[in-house]
C-alpha cells in the first residue's frame, strides 16, 4: 500500500481538496448571484412572457450564448487580464473565481430561465387575476413554483464547475486539478492522478445527493 | 352591473387583425349567475378574461358599476382585479403552497390585511368549502372536487363582488360537478355575488344560471333568461346545445315523428303548471286522443319544467289547445 501510493502527499492532497471546495462553493455563490436574476430577466423578456422585449431578450441572450459558446479552457486564458484587473493576480484560488464564474453564470441563467418556462402559465395568469404586480408574481408565484427545478439547476451547475475548477490547474488555478496536472501528468505520478480523480467523483456524487435530496424535499407535485 | 359596450377583441398575427369577438353589447346585472355557452373557440375565453382585463379590449368600453375599467392605470387595475375572484378549469393552485396558504394568497398580495385577519378568514373559508381538515395538505394530494373547492375560497378571499368561473367543471366527473355547482349556487344566494360561468356544456347553464349568452364564432348570437333559451331556442347552435345536453338525435326524433299520425304540437310546462294533471282532462273535454312521441320533465335553476311532443288524434283540436293555453302551458304546433 505504501508503495503502491509513495508519490502521494496527504498534506498536499487535503489542501488541493479545501482549494477545489473554496474555488466551486465561491464561484457556485457568484454564479448563482449573478445568473439567477439574468435568468429572470431571460424569462421576463421572452416571447409571450410578462415583460415581452424582444430587443432586451436578443442582446441578454446574445451575451448569455456567447459566454457558454466559448470552450472553458479558452474562457480561462480570455478572462486573464480582465482577472487581474479585478482581483490583482490570475493565480491561484483567487485568481480562478472570475473565470468560473463567467463560466458559470451565464450556465446556469439558461437553467433557470427553462424552469421558470415550466411553471404552468395558467398560475401566472391566476396570480395576475388576483391583482398582483410583476414583483409579486415573480416573487410569491414565479421563484417558489419553480424553486425545484432551480435547485437542480444549482447542483448541475455545482458539478460543471467542479470539472472547471480542475481545469483552471492548467493555468495555475490551484486545487485539485492543478495537482493532478502537475504531479499525475508532468510528472507522470499515476498514483496521484488516481487519488485526484476518485476525490473529484467522490465530490461529484456528493453534490448530486445533496442536490437530488433536496429536489425531492421541495417537490410537492 | 357589468355592461359591454361595443366592446371587441382581435389578435396580431403575421400582422393581420383576427377578430376573437366581435363588437358586442351586454349588460350583466349584479347578483345575477349569468352563463356564457359555446364550443371551444367560440370567444368565450375572451369574453371571461376581459372582464378583469386579463386580455384588454382593442376597442369599446367595459363599464363595471359605471365606472370604465379600460381606463385604469396599473394601480387601479390591481386593486380592481381584487374585488374580481376567479377560478378556473384547471385549478391553477400553488402546487408549493399549502391549501391555507393558497387561500390566504391573495390577500397577502393584497397587502392590506393582518396576520391575525388572514388567519381567521381563511378559517372562514376553509369551513365554508368544507376543507378544514385538509389545511395543511398540499394541493397534489387533493381530489379535483377539492381542489376546485380551494380554488373557490382563494377567488372569495378578498370579499370580491364578481366571480369569474372559467370551464370551472369541465375537468371535473358529474357527482363533483353537481356539488361544485350546489356551491357555486349556495355563494351566489348568500352573498350575493355576480357569477359569469363560461362553460361548453348547457346543463351547466341549466343547473345554475339566470340569464345565458350562446357563443358563436366570437359572437354572441342568442341571450336572454335560461328558461327561453333552453326551452325555445332559436339559433342553430343554441338549438345544438340544447340537443346535446338532453342527449337527443334529430334524426331518431324525426323519424319519430313522421310515423305519428294527426297533429303534433309541442307542449312546455314551467313552474306550477308542471304539477298539474292537465292531460287527462284536456283530452277528456276536447275528446282528443293523444299519445307522447318524446318528454322530459326537470329543473332550470329552481324552477320545475316540463316538455312533451304529442300526437293528437279526433275529437276537437282547438278546444283542446285553448284548453292548454288556459293553463298557461305554452304550444307550439310542430305539423
Amino acid at each position: 500500500m505504501e508503495d503502491l501510493l509513495s508519490n502521494v502527499d496527504w498534506t498536499e492532497i487535503g489542501w488541493a481538496s479545501w482549494d477545489t471546495l473554496v474555488m466551486v462553493g465561491m464561484s457556485l455563490l457568484f454564479s448563482v448571484v449573478i445568473g439567477l436574476p439574468i435568468g429572470v430577466l431571460l424569462f421576463l423578456f421572452g416571447k409571450r412572457q410578462l415583460l415581452e422585449q424582444p430587443v432586451a431578450y436578443a442582446v441578454l441572450s446574445f451575451v448569455v450564448n456567447v459566454l457558454r459558446s466559448v470552450p472553458f479552457i479558452i474562457l480561462l486564458i480570455v478572462m486573464i487580464p480582465f482577472t487581474v484587473m479585478l482581483i490583482g493576480t490570475s493565480l491561484g484560488v483567487a485568481g480562478a473565481i472570475p473565470p468560473l464564474v463567467a463560466g458559470g453564470a451565464p450556465f446556469f441563467a439558461r437553467l433557470v430561465e427553462t424552469s421558470l418556462r415550466e411553471v404552468d402559465r395558467g398560475i401566472i395568469e391566476a396570480t395576475q387575476a388576483m391583482g398582483a404586480s410583476v414583483k409579486q408574481i415573480i416573487f410569491g408565484a414565479l421563484l417558489p413554483e419553480a424553486l425545484p427545478g432551480i435547485i437542480a439547476g444549482i447542483t448541475v451547475t455545482a458539478i460543471t464547475l467542479v470539472s472547471y475548477a480542475a481545469m483552471s490547474g492548467v493555468i495555475g488555478g490551484g486545487g485539485l486539478g492543478d495537482l493532478a496536472i502537475r504531479f499525475g501528468y508532468q510528472r507522470f505520478q499515476t498514483d496521484v492522478m488516481v487519488i485526484t480523480v476518485a476525490l473529484l467523483v467522490i465530490f461529484v456524487q456528493v453534490l448530486q445527493m445533496v442536490g437530488d435530496r433536496l429536489v425531492l424535499y421541495f417537490s410537492r407535485k | 352591473m357589468i355592461v359591454f359596450d361595443q366592446v371587441q377583441k382581435s389578435y396580431q398575427v403575421g400582422g393581420r387583425a383576427i377578430p376573437a369577438l366581435h363588437p358586442t353589447d351586454m349588460t350583466i346585472e349584479t347578483g345575477e349567475v349569468f352563463g356564457i355557452v359555446g364550443h371551444s373557440g367560440a370567444g368565450k375565453s375572451t369574453l371571461v378574461r376581459l372582464i378583469n382585463l386579463l386580455e384588454p379590449p382593442t376597442g369599446g368600453r367595459i363599464l363595471i358599476d359605471d365606472e370604465n375599467i379600460t381606463d385604469y392605470d396599473a394601480a387601479e387595475l390591481r386593486a380592481f382585479r381584487r374585488k374580481v375572484g376567479m377560478i378556473f378549469q384547471h385549478f391553477n393552485l400553488l402546487s408549493s403552497k399549502t391549501v391555507a396558504d393558497n387561500i390566504a394568497f391573495p390577500m397577502k398580495l393584497a397587502g392590506i390585511y393582518s396576520k391575525a385577519e388572514i388567519r381567521d378568514r381563511v378559517e372562514e373559508l376553509l369551513a365554508r368549502v368544507s376543507l378544514t381538515d385538509h389545511a395543511n395538505k398540499y394541493p397534489s394530494q387533493l381530489s379535483g372536487g377539492q381542489k376546485q373547492r380551494v380554488g373557490i375560497a382563494r377567488a372569495l378571499a378578498c370579499r370580491p363582488t364578481i366571480l369569474l368561473c372559467d370551464e370551472a367543471t369541465s375537468a371535473l366527473d358529474p357527482q363533483t360537478t353537481q356539488s361544485v355547482l350546489k356551491l357555486l349556487a349556495d355563494i351566489n344566494r348568500e352573498l350575493g355575488l355576480t357569477i359569469v360561468l363560461i362553460t361548453h356544456e348547457m346543463d351547466v347553464v341549466r343547473r345554475v344560471c339566470d340569464r345565458v349568452a350562446v357563443m358563436d364564432a366570437g359572437e354572441v348570437v342568442e341571450m336572454g333568461p335560461v328558461s327561453e333559451v333552453f326551452l325555445h331556442p332559436k339559433h342553430p347552435t343554441t338549438r345544438d346545445f340544447v340537443f346535446e345536453s338532453e342527449s337527443i338525435d334529430r334524426t331518431e326524433l324525426q323519424e319519430d315523428l313522421s310515423k305519428a299520425d294527426g297533429r303534433i304540437l309541442r307542449l312546455t310546462f314551467k313552474g306550477e303548471s308542471t304539477y298539474k294533471p292537465l292531460l287527462g282532462s284536456v283530452a277528456r273535454e276536447s275528446g282528443v286522443d293523444f299519445s307522447i312521441l318524446s318528454g322530459r320533465i326537470d329543473h332550470i335553476k329552481d324552477t320545475p319544467y316540463g316538455q312533451l311532443t304529442l300526437s293528437l288524434v279526433g275529437g276537437d283540436l282547438e278546444v283542446a289547445m285553448q284548453a292548454l293555453k288556459a293553463a298557461d302551458v305554452h304550444v307550439e304546433v310542430l305539423r
